[in-house]
């Protein structure tokens, strides 16, 4: 079998019913076997790759599966690497395959031939490049173990033309079930040292993470909760991780948290952190951070504990895994019931206090779409403050909901993502009587300056009737630096205001979409409730003031006592 | 080697491109390398690397735990210097006048080193030591002139039967 067929078999093989990309000269093969296979696997043609790789890291956030995206070798591949970071930063599994000049041209600065492995190397979980046909298929495979295994991440492989035109004999493998790694030797002392310590605190606080979401959780962590009582707060990759109607949710962590959080934080005398990584952006100042409290870590990767902060105790292994081993420990755990802490902690929650006195509300646009969706609706954004006010605003149920990026903050993600998303959302799903299958809605929260970034993708939403519900929330600034600049650099607005010259009614029909504007508090339920209702993609374009700022704000490197909760 | 120094030793997949993943997470995550020397071994799917990196306890525990993380990485364990065999080897090139051929003789014969080559005025000495070792044998030898000098990075192994 011919060495582009053999990805394809291996494709299917790992359950993939999505790729997406973009040809050129090095992938011609590859294309040509998806051409011949597309009644087995989909593939989905973005604008440009950057696209295509915030697409499959959409999808794998949304769905739990691979997400995969194939390029071409040179500026195809190059294009790749914002998506992949932003993948690595957040622990996405993702495999990305690109082809490259054939192996006797490598090494001879041919035409587009780029070094991509040695470029993703620092941003990958691992990468390959296949130089012998005979070992593809085991590559492949090998891939997606890794990038699903553990803590999940991007992999690379790349395959030169000449591999993917090569023969070789292809076995069928069955996909293995992926393993769940056994716990360490020690796991039972250090699980009923966690229990002792949790028994004998009196103002326990969790801390939720992106692990925790990944593990699949929720059910764990909302028993450990109670049977504890302590009140959970998510850091941004942990929202949804918990429910926030639940009684004991308080909110987002860290920079732009709640300052009941905050304060949760500092009076807590045991911390509880699940598949957490004590980011800069979550602690500010190290040595002020959760000062009165022991600190239990628990995540999958050991590197993680002690790589910031040195735990008082600590188990690594699956979240879900452990708690379920931890909770029988917690029996004869006197109850806490109404008036202790974690009530006190949950009704000083101040939420949605910080309202702005402009003609549109970014909180209330947000509360409105919450307001008219079901639980399971996926939320994506772009980065910036209206990435901030959504954490803030739109209250998560569900994990997988919320498709940001945490970790690189890339503007420009969003987009991607919520084409990933819809195809991530039918993921397992049959195509109805029809034929169509079933793309699942979802909102995408974005800036003036994020959407400008890729809003060559509205090509894709459109071509593809994706029912992807953009709210660009256009301010007409780069708020998030603003803001930073107003702080910190006594106002000198240094090429935050873009002042485009864009005329979004015209782009939004240039590529065939729907668009309305909407400029007023009073407007917005009706806006909302159509842009919702609607089967096909709308823009919804919001003009709301350069003014308004994401508050409370801890300045980077600080701690809760230097909280700004109003400034100007 | 200063105090704060530690030996790593990892065996590690013998794949192209190995050496560039270890040096890129130090470099990435700005850990010090005082030196590092990869060889084949027993097992020709394997390479083993022996790592000095210099920093705090807490530091040295990471860089464990980033290289396990690693794929290729199959086995990292930290020797602890006094319970191991540890080796540098030195090629040293000297020039000197007649009259400094005996001293310099003596100093060949009292650190067991070798003489690898010799010319008139010049020659080329080998020592394999402990790093200290070393670096004394150079101290002495900046007296004659030093043309010029290569060494290897530290190697080690456990004393005893076991394996890492
Ligand atoms: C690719 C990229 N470039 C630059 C930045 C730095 N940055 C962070 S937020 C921001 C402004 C975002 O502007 P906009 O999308 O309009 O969002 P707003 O803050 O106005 O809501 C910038 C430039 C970034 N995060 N990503
Ligand atoms: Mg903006």
């Amino acid at each position: 079998m011919k060495g582009a067929k053999i990805i394809i078999e291996c494709l299917i093989e790992q359950g993939v019913q999505h790729v997406f990309g973009y040809p050129g000269g090095a992938v011609l093969d590859i294309f040509d076997e998806l051409y011949l296979a597309k009644d087995r696997i989909n593939q989905i043609m973005t604008s440009h790759e950057q696209g295509a790789a915030h697409a499959a890291d959409g999808y794998a956030r949304v769905s739990g599966k691979t997400g995969v995206v194939i390029a071409t070798s040179g500026p195809g591949a190059t294009n790749l690497v914002t998506g992949i970071a932003t993948a690595y930063m957040d622990s996405i599994p993702v495999v990305a395959i690109t082809g490259n000049v054939g192996l006797p041209l490598i090494g001879r600065d041919s035409f587009q031939e780029v070094d991509i492995t040695g470029i993703t190397m620092p941003v990958t979980k691992h990468n390959f490049i296949v130089k012998d046909v005979k070992d593809l298929a085991s590559t492949i495979r090998r891939a997606f173990e890794i990038a699903q295994s553990g803590r999940p991440g991007p992999v690379l492989i790349d395959v030169p033309k000449n591999i993917q035109q090569a023969d070789c004999d292809f076995v069928n493998i069955p996909r293995a079930t992926p393993k769940t790694s056994p716990l360490d030797k020690c796991a039972t002392a250090q699980l009923s040292n966690i229990a002792q310590l949790l028994k004998s605190c009196s103002k326990p606080l969790i801390y939720l993470g992106g692990g925790a979401v990944t593990s699949g959780a929720n059910a764990e962590v909302i028993k450990l909760a109670e049977t504890i009582g302590a009140p959970v707060t998510c850091s941004l990759m942990g929202l949804g991780g918990f429910p926030s109607s639940h009684p004991n949710a308080i909110g987002m962590i860290g920079m732009h948290g709640h300052k009941g959080v905050m304060k949760a934080v500092s009076e807590c005398d045991a911390l509880i952190v699940l598949g957490a990584r004590f980011s800069d952006r979550v602690m500010g100042n190290r040595e002020t951070f959760a000062p009165n409290a022991k600190i239990v870590h628990i995540d999958i990767d050991p590197a993680e504990v002690g790589k910031n902060i040195q735990p008082d105790e600590y188990i690594t292994g699956d979240v879900k895994t452990i708690l379920k081993k931890l909770y029988p420990l917690l029996d004869g755990m006197p109850s806490r019931g109404a008036g202790h802490w974690a009530d006190k902690i949950a009704n000083q929650q101040i939420a949605g206090s910080y309202e702005c006195k402009c003609d549109l509300d970014p909180r209330l646009i947000l509360q409105t779409i919450k307001k008219y969706s079901p639980p399971e609706r996926v939320v994506a954004t772009d980065v910036g403050q209206h990435q901030m006010w959504t954490a803030q605003s739109y209250k998560f149920e569900r994990p997988r909901t919320f498709v940001t990026s945490g970790g690189l903050g890339t503007m420009g993600f969003g987009m991607g993502a919520s084409i990933g998303s819809c195809f991530g959302q039918a993921y397992g799903k049959k195509p109805n009587s029809k034929g169509e299958t079933p793309y699942g809605k979802t909102v995408l929260i974005t800036g003036d300056g994020s959407f400008h970034m890729n809003l060559n993708e509205l090509a894709t939403i459109s071509k593809n009737n994706l029912p992807v519900k953009i709210f660009l929330l256009d301010n007409s600034v780069l708020g998030m630096v603003r803001q930073w600049q107003k702080l910190f650099y006594d106002r000198r607005f240094s090429s935050t205001t873009p002042t485009f010259p864009t005329r979004h009614d015209l782009l939004a029909k240039a590529f065939g979409i729907k668009y309305e504007k909407l400029e007023s508090n009073d407007k917005v339920d009706e806006v909302v409730k159509r842009a919702l209702s609607h089967k096909k993609p709308v823009l919804i374009h919001c003009k709301i003031s350069c003014d308004d700022n994401v508050l409370p704000m801890i300045p980077p490197g600080k701690g809760v006592k230097e909280i700004i909760t109003d400034f100007e | 080697m200063s105090h704060s120094s530690h030996i790593i030793a990892a065996l590690v997949r013998n794949h192209s491109g190995v050496l560039t993943r270890i040096s890129g997470l130090f470099a990435r995550r700005c850990y010090n390398i005082d030196s590092l020397s990869v060889c084949a071994t027993e097992d020709a799917g394997l390479s083993r690397m022996t790592i000095c990196a210099s920093g705090d306890e807490a530091t040295i525990v990471q860089i464990v735990k980033q290289l396990e993380k690693l794929p290729d990485t199959v086995k990292v364990t930290r020797l602890k210097g006094i319970d191991d065999i540890t080796r540098e080897l030195l090629l040293i090139k000297i020039q000197y006048s007649p009259s400094q051929k005996s001293d310099i003789e003596n100093a060949v014969n009292s650190y067991n080193a070798t003489i690898a080559d010799r010319s008139a005025s010049s020659a080329v000495i080998e020592l394999t030591d402990e790093h200290d070792k070393i670096d004394a044998f150079i101290s002495i030898m900046h007296k004659y002139g030093i043309i010029e000098l290569v060494r290897t990075g530290l190697t080690a192994i456990e004393r005893g039967k076991n394996k890492i």
